[in-house]
C-alpha cells in the first residue's frame, strides 16, 4: 500500500468517529435507530482502517524483523502547515499525523475497543424497547429505551474520535487537543443521568461526579501544559519525532541541564496522575462510575487513563534522558506508580459494589504501568496498557450485563429499593448468566495474572522480570523495592478478584432481584465474547523469548516491535554520552516467573477459600475480612479517606473563600460597600451644593432683586401724576442752572464784587 | 423815549406771573389761562426786539403771528380735552386728575 | 414823555388783570380779566408800533380764544366753585420758583440793555420812517407767501390749525364710540 493513501487513512482514522458525532447532533438524532447505526458506522469505518494500517505496520516491520524499524520507526508521517507561529516564516506550526509502531498497536486496540463498547451500548440503552414507564429525562430508565440514546452516542463518538486523535497525533499539542476532548467527554458522560438524585446526602450524584471528574483532571492538566510549554521552549518543535531525536535531546539536556528536563518530565507526568487517576488524584476515577457502565468501560479501560499512560509512555525518551542523570525523577514516577498500585489493591479488597471493585483495580493497575516507566520498563509498559484495554474493558462490559441482568430482576420483583450494583445482593448467578459469567470470569483472571492462558499474565511478568532484573543486576534498590510491591499488589488483585467472583456468580441468589436475573441480550454478549477473546489470545504475541530459557521457540513479537519505536533513540543517545537503559531482552530468570505464579494462583486460592468455598448467606452479614482486619476494615471501606481530607483540605476553604470571602466581604462589603460610599457622599455634596445654590446664588440673586424692587418703589413716588409738581420741579432746576451757568460766566466780575 | 428794557421787564413780569398760575392754580382752565398769559408776555418780547432791532425785516411779525397761530390752536385742544376730562372724571381740578400716578 | 407815562398806565393794566387772572378765585372774573390783559397787551402793540398784530391779537385772543375759555369754564362748572382757594398746596413754592426765574430774566435783561436811554445798541427806539412802518404789513404779507422766506410756516402752521381743529372736535365729543370702555 502506497504512503499516500496509508496517510490518507491515518487521517481518517479520528475522522469517522468525529463526523458521526456532529451528524448525529445535528441530523439525526430525533431517530434512535439512525444515531446508533451512523455511530457504529463512524467506529467502524475506524476499526476497519485502524487494523489495516497496524497490521500493514506490522507485516511490513516484520519483514525484515523490524530492522528498518528501529532504523526509522516513523512510518507514516503527513502533516499541515497550521499557523505561522514564529516571526521565521519557515517555521510553522504544524498538525498532523504519525504512526510508529506504539501508535500502531494503539490503533489496533482502542478502535476496537470503542467498537465493541458501541456495540454493547445498544443492548444496554435497550434499544428497541418501547419508552416504557414514568419517563423522565436524564435519569436511568429501566423499564424502556434511555430517552437520552441519540446523545449518548454522539458523545461516546466524540469520545472515540478525541482518543484516536490523540493516538495518531504527531506532537503535543494535538495530543493536548484530543486530551482535552476527552476530558469534556468525560464530563458530559459521567453526567449523563443528570437528574438522577440520591436520597443519602452523602452520595454522589452524577452531576458532582462529573463535576469533580473534570475539575481533577483540570488541575493536573494545567501543570501539564506547562510542561507543553516548556517543551516547546527547550525543543522549538512540539512534534514528537523531531524533538526526541538523540541529538534534539542532546542539545536540550545541554540548554536546560538534566534537572530541566526531570521537571519537564514532572509536569507532564502530572497530566498523565491526574487523566490515569494515579495518587494523589485518583479519587475522581470511582464516582465516575456514576456514568453508564459503557462510559466506565470506556473511560477506565479503552480510552481516557490509558491516554494518560500512553502520552507517558510516548515521552519516555525524554523520560530515560532525565533519568539519566536526575533518577529521582524515576522515583517519583515509579514510586507514584507502586504506590497507587498497592493503595487501590488495598481499597478494592473492602469494596461492595461491583463497579467499584473494578475502578480500584483499574487505579491499581494503571499504577503497574506508571511504575513500569519509572522504572524504564518501556515495552513492558505499553504491553500492559493493551492488554488490560482488552480485560478491563471486558469486566467492565460483564459488571455492566450482570448490573443489567439485576435491574431486569427487579423490575421483575418490583422491587426498586435494593441496590442492584451491591455484590452481597448477588450470588448464583453463575446460572442465571451464563455467557456473562464465563467471560467475566476469563477476564478475572486476566487481570490476577492466570499463568500461560491470559494476557494479563504475560504482561504482568514481564513488569516483574525488569523490576527483578534492575533490581538484581542494575543494582538499583528502587526497581527492588517496586519489585515487592507489585508482587504484593499482584497477590491482592487476584485475591479481590476471586472474591469479586465468588460473590457475584457462586452459591445461591441471596434476593428476589437475583433470583430473576436473566442472560443480557446478544448485543451485550457479543462484545463480551470478543473482548474475551482477545484477552486471552494477545498476550501469546508477546512471550519472551528466551521463555524457560528455551532459544528461538518463542519470539516476542511485542517487543520487538514496540520497542523499535524507542531502540534506535535509546542507543544515539548513549552514543552521545548519556546513559539511558537501552531495550535488552532480558536473560530469562526463574525468580519473577516463580513469584508471579505463586501470587497470581496463591490469591485467586486463598479468595476461593475465604469467600467461594462456602458461599455468602445473607446479604446483611459482615465481610469475612471484616472481624481478622478490625479497624483497618474500615479504613479501607472509606477509601482510606482520601475524600474527605481533599474535602477538608480543598474544597470546603474554596468555598468558604467563595461564599464567605469573595461573595460577602469582597462583593457585597467592598466593593458595593464603595458603591454605595460614592452613592451617599454624592448624594450628600448635592444636598450640600442645592442649599448653597438656594442661599448664596439664588439668595444672592433675589437680594439684587428685592433691593431693586425697593428702590424702584422709593423712586415711583415722583410720578405724582401731577402735572403742576413736574412744572414746578423742572422750573426750579431750569433757574438754578441758569444762576449756575451766570455765575460761571461772571465769576471774575463777583470775585472782584465779594472782594476776594 | 421808552428803553427796550422797560418792554422786556414787563414781558418778563407777565411771564413769571404766567408761570406762578401754571405752577399754583387748581383749576385746569385757569391754567390754561395761564398759560396764554405766558405766550403773551413771549409775544410782547417778540415784537419789542423788531421794533428795537430790526425794524426794516418782518421776522420779528411773522414770528409774533406764528406764535399767535399756535397759542389758539393749543387753546382750542387744551380746552377740548378740559372738557373731555370734566366729562369722564366729574373734576377739572388739577390735583385730582393724577391717574398718571405710580 | 408822554409816550414814557402811556407806556407805564398800560403796562400797569396788563400787569394788574394778569395778576387778577394768575389769583381771582371766581373764574369768571379771572377770564374776564385775562381778556382785559390781551386788551393791554394790545395796547402795548400799538404803542411798538405794530398796528397789524394788535389788531390781529384783538380779533384772535379777544374775539376766539377768550370766548373759548369762557365755554370751557361754563361747561365745566360744578356748583359754583368760589369758596375754596384758588391755589394747591405748592403755592409757597412755586412762588419761590417763580421768583427765583424772574430774579434770573430781569438781571440778565438789565445786564445786557440799562435801564437808562443811553448805552447799549438797540437800547433806544430807533427812528424809522413811517413808511417801514407802514411798509412792514406789506412786506409781512409778502415774506408769509414767499418761497425764499416763510412760506414753508406758513403752510404748516395752517395744517397744525386743521389738525388741531379736527383733534378738539374729535376730543371733544360727547358720543361714546362703540368701544370697549378702559
Amino acid at each position: 500500500m502506497s504512503e499516500e493513501t496509508l496517510a490518507l487513512m491515518t487521517w481518517l482514522v479520528p475522522a469517522g468517529p468525529l463526523l458521526a458525532f456532529f451528524l448525529i447532533m445535528l441530523v439525526f438524532n430525533r431517530s434512535k435507530t439512525l444515531s446508533w447505526v451512523v455511530a457504529w458506522a463512524g467506529i467502524f469505518t475506524s476499526l476497519f482502517l485502524g487494523w489495516t494500517i497496524a497490521l500493514t505496520v506490522f507485516f511490513d516491520g516484520w519483514r525484515d524483523h523490524f530492522a528498518s524499524l528501529i532504523e526509522q520507526p516513523l512510518v507514516i508521517a503527513d502533516s499541515v502547515l497550521w499557523l505561522p507561529f514564529t516571526r521565521d516564516a519557515a517555521r510553522w506550526l504544524q498538525m498532523g499525523v504519525a504512526v510508529d509502531p506504539l501508535t500502531a498497536v494503539m490503533l489496533f486496540m482502542v478502535p476496537f475497543a470503542v467498537a465493541m463498547i458501541l456495540v454493547y451500548s445498544v443492548g444496554y440503552h435497550r434499544w428497541g424497547m418501547g419508552p416504557g414507564d414514568h419517563v423522565v429525562l436524564g435519569a436511568p430508565n429501566h423499564s424502556g429505551v434511555d430517552p437520552l440514546f441519540s446523545r449518548f452516542f454522539a458523545l461516546m463518538s466524540l469520545f472515540g474520535g478525541a482518543m484516536l486523535l490523540l493516538t495518531v497525533a504527531d506532537n503535543l499539542l494535538l495530543l493536548f487537543a484530543g486530551w482535552e476532548i476527552m476530558g469534556l467527554c468525560s464530563y458530559l458522560l459521567i453526567g449523563f443521568w443528570y437528574a438522577r438524585e440520591y436520597d443519602d446526602p452523602k452520595a454522589i450524584p452524577p452531576r458532582r461526579a462529573a463535576i469533580k471528574a473534570f475539575m481533577t483532571t483540570r488541575v493536573a492538566d494545567v501543570f501539564m501544559l506547562l510542561g507543553i510549554v516548556f517543551f516547546y521552549r527547550v525543543f522549538g518543535t512540539l512534534n514528537f519525532h523531531e524533538a526526541f531525536a538523540a541529538e534534539s535531546l542532546a542539545g536540550a539536556a545541554e540548554a536546560v541541564g538534566f534537572g530541566g528536563l526531570a521537571v519537564m518530565t514532572l509536569l507532564l507526568f502530572t497530566g498523565t496522575v491526574g487523566k490515569s487517576a494515579q495518587w494523589p488524584l485518583h479519587t475522581w476515577l470511582p464516582d465516575a462510575m456514576e456514568g453508564p457502565t459503557p462510559v466506565s468501560a470506556v473511560i477506565h479501560a479503552a480510552a481516557m487513563v490509558s491516554a494518560g499512560v500512553y502520552m507517558l509512555i510516548r515521552i519516555f525518551p525524554l523520560v530515560a534522558t532525565a533519568m539519566a542523570e536526575q533518577p529521582y525523577a524515576g522515583l517519583i514516577i515509579g514510586g507514584i506508580g507502586a504506590f497507587t498500585a498497592i493503595m487501590a489493591a488495598t481499597i478494592a479488597l473492602a469494596q461492595y459494589d461491583v463497579k467499584r471493585v473494578l475502578d480500584y483495580s483499574t487505579i491499581s493497575q494503571l499504577g503497574y504501568m506508571v511504575a513500569a516507566i519509572g522504572i524504564g520498563a518501556y515495552v513492558a509498559a505499553a504491553f500492559h496498557l493493551i492488554t488490560h484495554a482488552f480485560f478491563k474493558a471486558l469486566l467492565f462490559l460483564g459488571s455492566g450485563s450482570i448490573i443489567h441482568g439485576m435491574e431486569a430482576g427487579a423490575e421483575h420483583a418490583h422491587d426498586h429499593h435494593t441496590d442492584p450494583q451491591d455484590m452481597r445482593n448477588m450470588g448464583g448467578l453463575r446460572h442465571k448468566m451464563p455467557v456473562t459469567f464465563w467471560t467475566f470470569l476469563i477476564g478475572g483472571l486476566a487481570l490476577s495474572g492466570f499463568p500461560f492462558i491470559t494476557a494479563g499474565f504475560w504482561s504482568k511478568d514481564e513488569i516483574l522480570a525488569d523490576a527483578w532484573f534492575q533490581g538484581t543486576e542494575g543494582g538499583s534498590i528502587f526497581a527492588m523495592i517496586v519489585f515487592v510491591v507489585l508482587a504484593v499488589a499482584a497477590f491482592l488483585t487476584a485475591f479481590y478478584t476471586a472474591r469479586q467472583i465468588s460473590l457475584t456468580f457462586l452459591g445461591k441468589p441471596r434476593t428476589a432481584l437475583a433470583e430473576h436475573a436473566h442472560e443480557s441480550p446478544a448485543f451485550m454478549t457479543i462484545p463480551l465474547l470478543a473482548l474475551a477473546f482477545f484477552a486471552v489470545t494477545f498476550g501469546w504475541l508477546g512471550i519472551p523469548d528466551n521463555f524457560l530459557g528455551t532459544d528461538g521457540i518463542f519470539t516476542n513479537f511485542y517487543h520487538h516491535f514496540v520497542g523499535a519505536t524507542v531502540e534506535g533513540t535509546l542507543h544515539g543517545l548513549n552514543e552521545l554520552g548519556i546513559h539511558v537503559h537501552e531495550l535488552t531482552t532480558l536473560p530469562f530468570n526463574w525468580i519473577p516467573l516463580l513469584t508471579s505464579l505463586i501470587v497470581a494462583l496463591g490469591g485467586l486460592a486463598l479468595g476461593w477459600w475465604v469467600y467461594g468455598r462456602t458461599a455468602r448467606e445473607t446479604t446483611e452479614e459482615p465481610d469475612r475480612l471484616q472481624r481478622p482486619l478490625g479497624a483497618a476494615w474500615g479504613f479501607l471501606a472509606n477509601k482510606w479517606y482520601w475524600d474527605e481530607l481533599y474535602n477538608l483540605i480543598l474544597v470546603q476553604p474554596v468555598e468558604w473563600f467563595s461564599a464567605t470571602f469573595v461573595y460577602e466581604w469582597v462583593d457585597k462589603g467592598l466593593i458595593d460597600g464603595t458603591l454605595h460610599l460614592i452613592a451617599r457622599s454624592v448624594y450628600t455634596s448635592g444636598q450640600y451644593f442645592k442649599r448653597f445654590e438656594e442661599r448664596v446664588i439664588s439668595g444672592g440673586v433675589d437680594a439684587i432683586k428685592d433691593g431693586f424692587l425697593s428702590l424702584a418703589r422709593d423712586f415711583r413716588t415722583i410720578q405724582t401724576g401731577r402735572l403742576q409738581e413736574y412744572v414746578l420741579v423742572t422750573t426750579g432746576i431750569a433757574s438754578v442752572l441758569a444762576i449756575l451757568v451766570l455765575i460761571i460766566n461772571w465769576w471774575d466780575t463777583i470775585r472782584v464784587w465779594l472782594g476776594v | 423815549m421808552v428803553p427796550l428794557s422797560w418792554y422786556l421787564i414787563v414781558a418778563a413780569i407777565l411771564f413769571a406771573m404766567g408761570l406762578y398760575g401754571v405752577i399754583a392754580r387748581r383749576n385746569a382752565v385757569a391754567i390754561l389761562m395761564s398759560v396764554e398769559l405766558m405766550l403773551n408776555a413771549v409775544n410782547i418780547n417778540l415784537i419789542a426786539f423788531w421794533r428795537y432791532l430790526t425794524p426794516d425785516r418782518p421776522v420779528g411779525l411773522a414770528w409774533s403771528l406764528f406764535v399767535l397761530a399756535l397759542a389758539a390752536a393749543e387753546a382750542a385742544v387744551g380746552l377740548a380735552l378740559v372738557i373731555s376730562v370734566y366729562r369722564e372724571r366729574d373734576s377739572v381740578i388739577a390735583d385730582e386728575l393724577d391717574s398718571l400716578k405710580y | 414823555m408822554a409816550q414814557n407815562i402811556l407806556f407805564i398806565v398800560v403796562s400797569a393794566f396788563t400787569l394788574i388783570m394778569g395778576w387778577i387772572v394768575v389769583s381771582n378765585r371766581n373764574l369768571f372774573h379771572a377770564a374776564l380779566a385775562l381778556m382785559g390783559s390781551f386788551l393791554g397787551v394790545a395796547g402795548l402793540y400799538v404803542l411798538l408800533e405794530a398796528g397789524f398784530l394788535a389788531a390781529a391779537q384783538l380779533l384772535i385772543y379777544i374775539g376766539a380764544i377768550s370766548i373759548l375759555v369762557i365755554f370751557a369754564i361754563m361747561m365745566t362748572r360744578r356748583l359754583m366753585q368760589t369758596t375754596e382757594t384758588p391755589f394747591n398746596n405748592q403755592w409757597i413754592l412755586g412762588g419761590v420758583v417763580s421768583l427765583l426765574a424772574l430774579a434770573v430774566t430781569l438781571f440778565v435783561i438789565v445786564r445786557y440793555w440799562p435801564l437808562e436811554a443811553a448805552g447799549r445798541v438797540g437800547s433806544l427806539r430807533p427812528d424809522v420812517p413811517g413808511a417801514m412802518i407802514e411798509g412792514s404789513v406789506v412786506q409781512l404779507g409778502a415774506a408769509l407767501v414767499d418761497v425764499n422766506q416763510y412760506v414753508l410756516p406758513f403752510e404748516v402752521a395752517s395744517v397744525l390749525l386743521l389738525a388741531a381743529l379736527i383733534g378738539a372736535i374729535v376730543v371733544a365729543w360727547p358720543e361714546r364710540l362703540p368701544k370697549d370702555r378702559e
